[in-house]
């Protein structure tokens, strides 16, 4: 006891004389930031945080979460209902923003200057009746990443719909397999049942003409012929081109399977892109991205948006600095940093015309026009009933999936309870 | 005058049982506070905030609508009758019987699994010290980090029991344990029963201990087999020892929670009452709907409990016998 209060006492005296010979005004104020922990975010954080606390001499410790943004959002509600004054900032998923705009910080003024330099659609999404609820930090829409040495050795043109895909995924498969590959898989995504399905199946039933779930007018179109179809193809999947476990699969998992060279095709948001042409991945320099495949011709590919954002709890203690930081995360040279180390999308529209960022991430001034046109998941109409929404959502399409019931049978059960769950209105 | 004298005269005449009873009191009255507020409290709490229409963004704002969270009638425009409320639901009652059946499974498995490692582990043999500390190694692991490592070696594509299974030729391909909804429940089994079944083995030891050693050395004496030594002798000894740690073992499987949260969070063929009302709770804008369904947990936990002690006519005073 005696001794950790002195070595706390010489630490914190130690840390006095080190800011009295640096010549510091104010006290050092250690901040918090929590985030979940996807790909190298983690780790990169620490260096992309660094020149924020030269500059101010304040401290930041990064609060890890799991991948999932479900768990997330369970933990980080908790809190700010609970009013924690521990966490600083949130990272948020871009479809939070009306969910728990209460309790963040309105950063209009503060983020002045960035507003003007962000692209108007992704402000939108985080502002909730005129306030500015989070700053965007990255923005993310989804890519096809294929293996094009294999593509190459078995002569196949990179799928453009859905059925293409299948046919390419089904010979490689073979192929590979009858090489000596028993773990090879054609088709990797995330099937669990959680909100990276929602993703995953908004992408499928858009792309083949079948709407977003609920419209923006708040009606609800999911049960219709072309959702069906969609739904039914991904099933057709499921044990053939994709492993059985592709249904308890998220981000991380189709990564890995990727990553260690054991698929040929694989939906994944960019940061997959830097992590597979890491030095430990076995896909260096052996894959390209492309758009989303469609259902047919006449139909678009489709895009979920995505995005992470900074957002600044009001229960802080330490406001001023939190506020600081979240517009330094937001700002051009974090995001810069973040593009290049990460490949995560910026927000700011001058970075897609950076030459740096467009010689070490070739994928981002490719997506410019990819997140431009994505759709974004029906969180606007819904308000606070979207995570029911899209729970009721995912699972009737694990259902799905796992062979539980037609597709026409669960969507048309998802409609009877998104009706019921509407009531009169959102 | 007369009152305030024979008020002192009857607090100096306390006889010596009256005091040590007021002394007790007192010395209990602390731990009777600590337990209102740590339990008392929030379980009043829940149930009050079960009937009013509470959300987690204002949780002092909820208005009281009696049972509405439980049951409700909602006539439509067109007339029609539609039924709302927990007690209708059937995604809660799904919950409940994945619960009921992990629980009676997974106590089941556990006891008779836990008996025979207590067996075991009662016979003389060297190094009896050394296992009996190693077996409760499962058990000390906490469930989150032990649920994690088994969602590694349950993985479909590097986990190692495929692995095993595969190279031993027990399956013919890869299962995907967790994703597909007919093994789901057997993976949260296995590791349950995995976890626990030490603890069980430990509070079956502990009756196994109490029984004599005379009344065994009698049997061998009169030459009656081993297997009905057990059925005669051991079982019928140790079971107000074994109905005591059922009961804690079905608490405990009744409330999962932390298991599933981790193995197989949103699949509904594992989805737990806790997991559920969590789910309502927090995740969904559904604050007092979610209590009103930890408020039924509650109640059946409670219920069961009661039959379960007055039809088992288990000794929790720890007086059997006397």
């Amino acid at each position: 006891m005696s001794f950790g209060f002195k070595s706390r006492f010489m630490r914190s005296a130690a840390a006095i004389a080190v800011l009295a010979a640096v010549g510091t005004p104010v006290l050092a104020e250690e901040i918090f930031v929590v985030s979940g922990a996807t790909g190298s975010d983690l780790q990169d954080f620490p260096a992309i945080v660094k020149p924020w606390e030269d500059k101010t001499g304040n401290k930041v410790t990064i609060v890890p979460m799991p991948s999932s943004t479900s768990d997330q959002f369970g933990q980080y509600r908790l809190w700010l209902a609970a009013g924690a004054t521990d966490i600083d900032l949130y990272q948020t998923d871009v479809i939070w923003a009306p969910q728990l705009a209460e309790h963040f910080v309105d950063l209009s003024e503060a983020g002045k200057d960035l507003i003007a330099a962000n692209f108007p659609s992704i402000i939108q999404s985080q502002t909730v009746n005129g306030k500015l609820v989070a700053l965007p930090i990255f923005t993310d829409a989804p890519a096809l990443y294929y293996r094009k040495d294999l593509l190459e050795k078995y002569g196949i043109e990179v799928p453009k719909t859905w059925d293409e895909l299948t046919a390419a995924a089904t010979k490689i498969q073979e192929g590979e397999r009858a090489a000596g590959s028993a773990d090879f898989w054609g088709y990797v995504w995330q099937g669990n049942a959680y909100e990276g399905l929602t993703c995953d199946a908004l992408e499928w039933v858009k792309s083949f003409g079948g709407g977003q779930i609920v419209e923006a007018d708040g009606t609800i179109s999911i049960n219709n012929p072309k959702a069906i179809k969609a739904l039914e193809t991904a099933a057709g999947w499921v044990g053939t081109i994709s492993p059985e476990g592709v249904l308890a699969y998220g981000e991380e998992e189709a990564r890995g399977v990727w990553q260690t060279g054991n698929a040929a095709f694989m939906r994944n948001w960019p940061y997959a892109y830097a992590l597979g042409n890491g030095d430990d991945s076995a896909v260096k320099g052996k894959f390209e991205v492309t758009t989303l495949p469609y259902g047919a011709e006449g139909d678009a590919s489709a895009a979920t948006l995505g995005g992470w954002n900074i957002a600044v709890s009001k229960y802080s203690e330490h406001q001023e600095a939190a506020v600081s930081l979240a517009v330094y995360l937001a700002g051009p040279e974090a995001q810069k940093m973040r593009a290049i180390m990460e490949t995560h999308l910026p927000t700011i529209q001058a970075l897609y015309d950076d030459p740096e960022i467009a010689e070490k991430s070739p994928i981002i001034p490719q997506w410019k026009n990819v997140f431009l046109n994505a759709v974004p998941r029906p969180s606007a109409p819904t308000l606070g009933k979207y995570n029911e929404v899209s729970s009721k959502f995912w699972s009737a399409v694990h259902e799905t999936l796992s062979g539980n019931g037609s597709a026409a049978d669960n969507l048309a059960g998802l409609e009877a309870d998104l009706t019921d769950l509407k009531g009169d209105a959102w | 005058m007369t009152v305030s004298k024979t008020a002192i005269g009857r607090e100096s005449g306390l006889s010596l049982r009256q005091q040590r009873i007021r002394a007790a009191q007192w010395f209990l009255a602390p731990m009777l506070i600590a337990l209102f507020c740590v339990a008392a409290y929030p379980l009043l709490k829940t149930i009050w905030f079960s009937l009013t229409d509470t959300s987690l963004n204002n949780l002092s704002g909820g208005k009281f609508i009696w049972f509405d969270n439980y049951f409700r009638m909602q006539t439509l425009s067109n007339g029609a009758v539609r039924y709302k409320g927990t007690l209708v639901d059937p995604a809660w009652w799904n919950a409940v019987w994945n619960t009921v059946r992990f629980s009676v499974v997974s106590v089941v498995c556990e006891t008779v699994l836990g008996l025979i490692v207590a067996l075991v582990l009662n016979a003389e043999f060297k190094g009896r010290g050394f296992v009996r500390a190693a077996i409760l190694i499962p058990w000390a692991i906490p469930t989150i980090v032990s649920a994690k490592m088994w969602a590694w070696m349950l993985n479909d594509q590097y986990g190692i029991l495929n692995d095993m299974a595969l190279n031993l030729g027990l399956i013919s391909s890869k299962i995907a344990w967790t994703a597909n909804a007919d093994t789901a429940m057997y993976a949260v089994l296995m590791v349950d029963i995995w976890k626990t079944t030490p603890f069980m083995a430990l509070l079956c030891l502990a009756g196994l201990q109490m029984v004599p050693r005379d009344i065994y050395e009698a049997a061998k004496i009169d030459g009656i087999n081993p297997v009905k030594v057990f059925f005669k002798i051991t079982l019928p000894l140790i079971r107000p020892a074994l109905m005591v740690a059922v009961i804690f073992r079905m608490l405990d499987a009744l409330r999962i929670f932390d298991l599933i949260y981790v193995l197989t969070p949103n699949s509904a063929a594992t989805k737990t009452m806790s997991v559920i009302s969590r789910e309502n709770l927090i995740e969904f804008d559904k604050f007092a709907y979610g209590s009103a369904q930890s408020t039924l947990l509650f109640a059946i936990l409670a219920i069961f409990v009661s039959l379960y002690i007055w039809l088992g006519k288990v000794d929790l005073s720890g007086e059997g016998g006397k």
